[in-house]
C-alpha cells in the first residue's frame, strides 16, 4: 500500500477490462466468476503486468483472453505443468490457473496431484460443471453415478471423483469450496487464495446452463440452501439450517444435532480450525447427496491452509546454496572439466 | 607409485592402433573399466573412440548371454573417428563375454580370459554345447589366448584384508586394468587417482582397489604367460589443451555455454529415460550457473514445463528418446503455435515403442520432421559426434532463441555414451545470442505480440513489462494482434507465415561443405548423425583406393541447407547410409527429385566402416 504525505492512501484501482468479447453462452456460471477475479484484482494493489493466467483447454480456460494481464492458453490439463516451469524461473509474478472438472481431473489429472505435492505458488480455479461443454455435453470425472448425457444415455457407469478428497490426499495447501451463484463469498474465498503462499485450490461450483443446467441448484438456490450447504468460518462452530442444526464429532464420525432449544450446545459442536490436517481430512468427506435422507450438508468455504515451503522458494534456495558454495557460474572451468592434457 | 617407474623389462612393440573391447557381466564393473583406460590413453595423447554397449536390464541373469556389458575403446597415434570395426584384443570375464563377442574378433586377435567365468555352469548358462570349453577344447586355435584366473589372482592379492569374498570378488575389474595398463606400457596414476575420490570415504574398499590394480600390473611384469608389451605413440593431435567428452556431456554443456551467452537461465525438464537422463545427471550438477532442473511428473509434464519457462523468460529445455518425445508431441505443436523459444533433444534408441532401450538408431527422423497435427514444421538439427553435440546444442539454442522458435536436436545412445578427446574452446569464442526482446509497445500505444521482423520473427515479450500484456494461446490467431481468429483466409496466411519463418532459419546456415572427396564425380555419400565416424573412414580408404567417392554430413535435417540440391547434382550416384529404413533417404528424394540409393542397418548397432566401404563398392560397380 502506498502512502502520500504519511496517510496511507488506497491502492490505485486497476482496470483489467481487455478488448476482448467474452464468448461463454449467456448465462454461463463463468462471467460471474470473471467478474469477482477481476473486482478482487482490480482492487489488489496489483500492477496488471505482474499478473498472468495461465489455462488449459475447455470453456473455462477462455478465461485468459477476457483479462488484460498476460495469458497463456495451454493445451488440454497441462496447465499445472506450464504454471511449474513459470513459477520456477518468475517467483515474483501473481500467477492464476483457471481449469475446469475435465481439463484438471480427467485429462490432467496426472499434472494436478503433482502441483499439490510440489506445493507451486499459484492460484488455482477449478471451474466444477460436472459436465464437459466445449465438446457439447459429455459426462466428466464429476459427474453423478448415473447421469444421462450425450456419451451415456443409459447413464454413466463411473463412480465420480471428489475433488477436494483428492486435492486433500496429494497434501494440497489451501483447499477451499465455492460457488459461482455467491458471489460475496466467493471473493472472500478467492482473496484468502490469493493471500496464500503455496497452491490455493478453489473449488467453484459453476452451472452450465446449456449442457447440465441446474446441477447445483440444491446449494444455491433458496429454499433448499439452508439445509444442503454449510459454510465453515475459522474458529466457528459447524452450524447450518439459519443456525438451528450442526455438526458435533463422535470421535471420527461427524454427526447432524439439533442446536435450538433442547438440543447440543454450541460449545460441543465441531469447531471449525483450518489448520487441522485431520479434520479438514474429515471436512472435505462431507460430500453426500444432501438430498438424501439424513445426508450431511455440503460444506463450502476455507477447509485447510497449511504454510509447508512452495516450490519455488526451495528452488531459489537452493539454487543460491549452489552459488555460495561453488561460485557464480565459471564458463571456462565448466568447459574444461576436471582432467585435462595439453599436446604440443 | 612403484609401478609408475618400473622399467619395461620385456620387449615393446609398436601398434600405430588398437581396437580393444572389455566385455563381462553387466555386475562386473566392466564400463568403469573400459572409461578408465580410455582415460588413461587420452592423458597420454592418444586419440581415442569409444562404444558403450550394455543389456537394458540393470542386472540381467548372471552368465547369461543377455548379461553381457561391453566396452569398445579404439585408440592409436592417428586420427580415429570410429570405435573400431573389430577388435585386435579380447578381455573376457567369463563364458557368455566371450561368446557374444568372439564374432568381433580379428583374426589371430588375443584373447585374454577370466577362467573363473568359464566354470561348469558359465559354460552352461553361456549355452556351450556338452559344457565344452572353449579355452581348454582347441576351439580358439586361430587366436592367442591368454588364461589367467583373475577371481583366483584378486583374491590371493586381497588375502589379509577385512573384506568378505563377495567385495573382494568385485575388485577384479582392477586387476584386469592393471594388466592392461602394463600390456600397453601405460601406467596406473590416473585410475588411482580416481580411486583415491571415489573410496576416500572407505579407506578398506580404496585399500582393496589399488592393491588389486597393482596386483594385475605386477602379474603382467612377472607372469611367464606374457612375453611382450605393446606400445601406442601419441597421435598427431593439434596443439592445445583436451578433455574427455561424451556425446550426453557434450550436449549437456553446450546447453549450459548457450544458457551463459545469451544471459538467461537454463530450465530443464525433464522425465528419466535412457539414453537421455545423463543430461539431466549432468545438468543438474550445474546450479550455481543457474540452471534449474526439474524431474517432472511425465514426459508431458516436462515439455509443458519448459514452454511455462520460457514464457516467463528463461531458455526452457526438454530431453528425451523416441517413446517419451512421442508423448511431448502435442506441447511441441504449442510451442510452435506460441512461437516461443524451446530446445528439444531426442537421443534416439532403437524403437519403435519401447524397442532396443540401450541400443542405438536414427529412426526418429520422420518422427522429428513430421511428427506433429496440421502443419507445424519445425527445425531439425542432428549430432554427429560426442564433440558435435556441445556445437550442436549451441546452435540448437542460438536457432530457438534467435527465431523464437522451438528446435529439435537429435543425437543417439551410440554418440551419447561414447567419448573422444574435445579439445574444448574458450568461452569468449562461443557467440552472443541475441534473442528479438521487446520493451515498448510496438504499434503506437498498442503491443502486437505477432508482429514479424523481416525474418518473420516475432518479439519476445516477458511477463512483468508494463504496455505489453498480451494473450498467446494454442488456438489459431489473428496476424499480428494474437487474437483468437477462425477466419479462412488468415488462417492460411498464419499457416505459410509460420511455414516460412522456419524455411528462412536456413538463411543463417554457413555453405555446405564436404567432408572429404572430389566436388564432382562418381558417387556422393550423404551421411547424418553418428554415422559420421565410420562413413568418413570408410571415404577416405575408398578415396585412397582411388575411387571417385566425396562424403558430406548433414546438420540440417530441416530446413536444409540450400546448397545440398545443387550439390547432390555434380554427383552420378547418391548413396544414403542411415540406421533406419530409408528416413533421409525419402526426405532427400522428395525434396530434390533425385535417384537416392540407400545404405541400411537396422540392428540397433552403428555401422563398422567396412560395412560402409562394402556399399559404397556395391553401388560403384557399373
Amino acid at each position: 500500500m502506498s502512502t502520500t504525505n504519511g496517510t496511507p492512501t488506497a491502492p490505485k484501482k486497476i482496470d483489467l477490462s481487455s478488448d476482448q468479447e467474452v464468448r461463454w453462452c449467456p448465462g454461463c456460471g463463468d462471467y460471474s466468476i470473471l467478474k469477482q477475479v477481476q473486482t478482487l484484482l482490480e482492487q489488489s494493489g496489483r500492477k496488471k503486468e505482474e499478473i498472468v493466467f495461465i489455462s488449459g483447454i475447455g470453456c473455462s480456460s477462455r478465461f485468459p483472453y477476457y483479462l488484460d494481464t498476460y495469458g497463456l492458453h495451454g493445451i488440454h490439463g497441462r496447465a499445472p505443468a506450464i504454471v511449474s516451469g513459470l513459477r520456477s524461473v518468475r517467483p515474483e509474478l501473481s500467477v492464476w490457473m483457471i481449469t475446469g472438472d475435465g481439463d484438471s481431473l480427467s485429462i490432467g489429472g496426472n499434472h494436478l496431484i503433482h502441483l499439490m505435492r510440489r506445493n507451486v505458488d499459484v492460484n488455482v480455479l477449478l471451474f466444477n460443471n460436472e459436465i464437459y461443454g466445449l465438446t457439447k455435453g459429455q459426462y466428466s470425472p464429476t459427474s453423478p453415478q448415473g447421469a444421462v448425457t450425450r456419451s451415456t444415455p443409459l447413464g454413466s457407469t463411473d463412480h465420480p471423483f471428489n475433488p477436494l478428497a483428492l486435492v486433500k490426499g496429494a497434501d494440497g495447501t489451501f483447499i477451499a469450496r465455492s460457488m459461482d451463484r455467491d458471489p460475496k463469498h466467493l471473493r472472500e474465498v478467492l482473496a484468502r487464495a490469493d493471500a496464500h503462499r503455496g497452491t490455493s485450490l478453489v473449488e467453484i461450483y459453476q452451472n452450465c446452463n446449456v449442457f447440465n443446467d441446474g446441477a447445483f441448484e440444491t446449494f444455491t438456490e433458496k429454499a433448499t440452501k439452508p439445509l444442503t450447504t454449510i459454510f465453515v468460518e475459522h474458529g466457528k462452530p459447524l452450524v447450518f439450517a439459519n443456525g438451528t442444526r450442526g455438526i458435533k464429532l463422535n470421535g471420527m464420525t461427524p454427526v447432524i444435532v439439533d442446536t435450538y432449544a433442547g438440543g447440543a450446545s454450541l460449545d460441543e459442536l465441531w469447531i471449525h480450525d483450518e489448520r487441522d490436517a485431520f479434520k479438514a481430512s474429515i471436512l472435505v468427506r462431507l460430500f453426500e447427496d444432501p438430498r438424501l435422507e439424513g445426508a450431511m450438508p455440503r460444506p463450502f468455504g476455507v477447509f485447510f491452509v497449511n504454510d509447508r515451503p512452495t516450490h519455488e522458494a526451495k528452488l531459489t534456495t537452493q539454487l543460491a546454496q549452489a552459488r555460495a558454495r561453488k561460485g557464480p557460474g565459471d564458463l571456462d572451468a565448466l568447459l574444461k572439466g576436471e582432467h585435462t592434457w595439453t599436446i604440443g | 607409485m612403484a609401478t609408475s617407474s618400473a622399467k619395461p623389462k620385456k620387449p615393446v612393440e609398436a601398434r600405430q592402433n588398437v581396437v580393444i573391447l572389455f566385455a563381462g557381466d553387466s555386475g562386473d564393473g566392466i564400463q568403469l573399466t573400459g572409461s578408465q583406460f580410455t582415460d588413461t590413453n587420452a592423458l597420454f595423447g592418444n586419440d581415442v573412440s569409444t562404444f558403450p554397449n550394455f543389456p537394458a536390464e540393470i542386472r540381467a541373469p548372471q552368465g547369461t548371454l543377455a548379461g553381457v556389458s561391453g566396452y569398445q575403446l579404439h585408440f592409436g597415434s592417428v586420427e580415429i573417428w570410429t570405435p573400431g570395426d573389430q577388435c585386435d584384443v579380447l578381455v573376457v570375464m567369463n563364458a557368455a563375454a566371450l561368446k557374444a563377442n568372439l564374432g568381433k574378433l580379428k583374426r589371430g586377435g588375443v584373447i585374454i580370459a577370466n577362467t573363473d567365468g568359464f566354470d561348469k555352469k558359465n559354460l552352461r548358462l553361456a549355452g556351450y554345447l556338452d559344457e565344452a570349453d572353449p579355452l581348454t577344447d582347441g576351439s580358439l586355435a586361430d587366436h592367442t589366448l591368454h588364461s589367467v584366473d583373475v577371481t583366483k589372482l584378486t583374491r590371493t592379492a586381497l588375502e589379509g584384508t577385512t573384506l568378505g569374498m563377495k567385495e573382494k570378488d568385485r575388485c577384479k575389474n582392477m586387476f584386469v586394468l592393471g594388466f592392461i595398463n602394463w600390456m600397453y606400457n601405460r601406467d596406473n596414476a590416473l585410475t588411482e587417482g580416481f580411486l583415491k575420490k571415489k573410496f576416500a570415504k572407505r579407506p578398506e574398499l580404496l585399500d582393496a582397489n589399488m592393491k588389486a590394480l597393482i596386483a594385475g600390473y605386477n602379474y603382467g611384469d612377472t607372469s611367464e604367460t606374457f612375453t611382450t608389451r605393446f606400445e601406442v605413440k601419441p597421435a598427431p593431435m593439434p596443439k592445445g589443451t583436451y578433455r574427455s567428452i561424451t556425446g550426453n556431456q557434450g550436449t549437456a554443456l553446450g546447453l549450459v555455454a548457450a544458457a551463459q551467452r545469451s544471459g538467461l537461465d537454463l530450465f530443464y525438464g525433464s522425465y528419466p529415460i535412457t539414453p537421455a537422463s545423463d543430461i539431466l545427471h549432468e545438468l543438474s550438477k550445474h546450479k550455481n550457473f543457474g540452471v534449474i532442473t526439474f524431474q517432472a511428473e511425465d514426459e508431458i509434464a516436462a515439455i509443458s514445463s519448459a514452454i511455462g519457462a520460457s514464457y516467463g523468460g528463461a531458455l526452457g529445455i526438454t530431453a528425451s528418446s523416441g517413446p517419451g518425445i512421442a508423448l511431448k508431441t502435442e506441447a511441441l505443436g504449442l510451442a510452435f503455435m506460441l512461437e516461443l523459444p524451446l530446445v528439444i533433444v531426442n537421443v534416439q534408441r532403437g524403437g519403435p515403442s519401447t524397442g532396443l532401450p540401450t541400443k542405438t538408431e536414427q529412426a526418429d527422423l520422420w518422427q522429428a520432421v513430421h511428427g506433429r497435427n496440421g502443419e507445424a514444421p519445425i527445425p531439425v538439427i542432428a549430432a554427429s559426434t560426442p564433440i558435435d553435440c556441445f556445437d550442436m546444442a549451441f546452435e540448437a539454442v542460438q536457432i530457438a532463441l534467435e527465431h523464437m522458435t522451438p528446435v529439435i536436436l537429435l543425437t543417439d545412445g551410440y554418440i551419447a555414451n561414447g567419448s573422444e578427446p574435445w579439445r574444448f574452446p574458450s568461452s569468449k569464442d562461443l557467440p552472443a545470442i541475441k534473442p528479438p526482446y521487446i520493451k515498448e509497445p510496438n504499434d503506437g500505444e498498442k503491443f502486437l505480440p505477432y508482429l514479424r521482423d523481416e525474418r518473420g520473427v516475432r518479439p519476445w515479450a516477458l511477463p512483468g513489462q508494463p504496455g505489453l500484456q498480451h494473450r498467446i494461446g494454442g488456438i489459431e490467431k489473428q496476424d499480428k494482434t494474437g487474437n483468437i481468429s477462425y477466419d479462412p483466409a488468415n488462417h492460411e496466411m498464419m499457416v505459410r507465415l509460420r511455414a516460412e519463418k522456419v524455411a528462412r532459419i536456413a538463411d543463417r546456415y554457413k555453405p555446405i561443405r564436404l567432408d572429404s572427396g572430389p566436388a564432382d564425380g562418381d558417387l556422393l555419400i550423404v551421411g547424418w548423425g553418428s554415422t559420421y565416424g565410420a562413413i568418413r573412414t570408410a571415404a577416405l580408404k575408398l578415396q585412397q583406393e582411388g575411387h571417385s567417392v566425396a562424403h558430406v554430413h548433414l546438420r540440417h535435417m530441416f530446413p536444409f541447407n540450400k546448397g545440398l540440391g545443387p550439390l547432390l547434382k555434380k554427383y552420378r550416384k547418391i548413396l544414403i547410409p542411415e540406421m533406419n529404413s530409408g528416413q533421409l533417404r525419402q526426405l532427400v528424394r522428395a525434396e530434390f527429385l533425385c535417384d537416392a540409393q540407400g545404405l541400411n542397418k537396422i540392428q540397433g548397432m552403428p555401422f563398422t566402416s567396412d560395412e560402409i566401404r562394402a556399399g559404397v563398392l556395391n553401388h560403384l560397380r557399373p
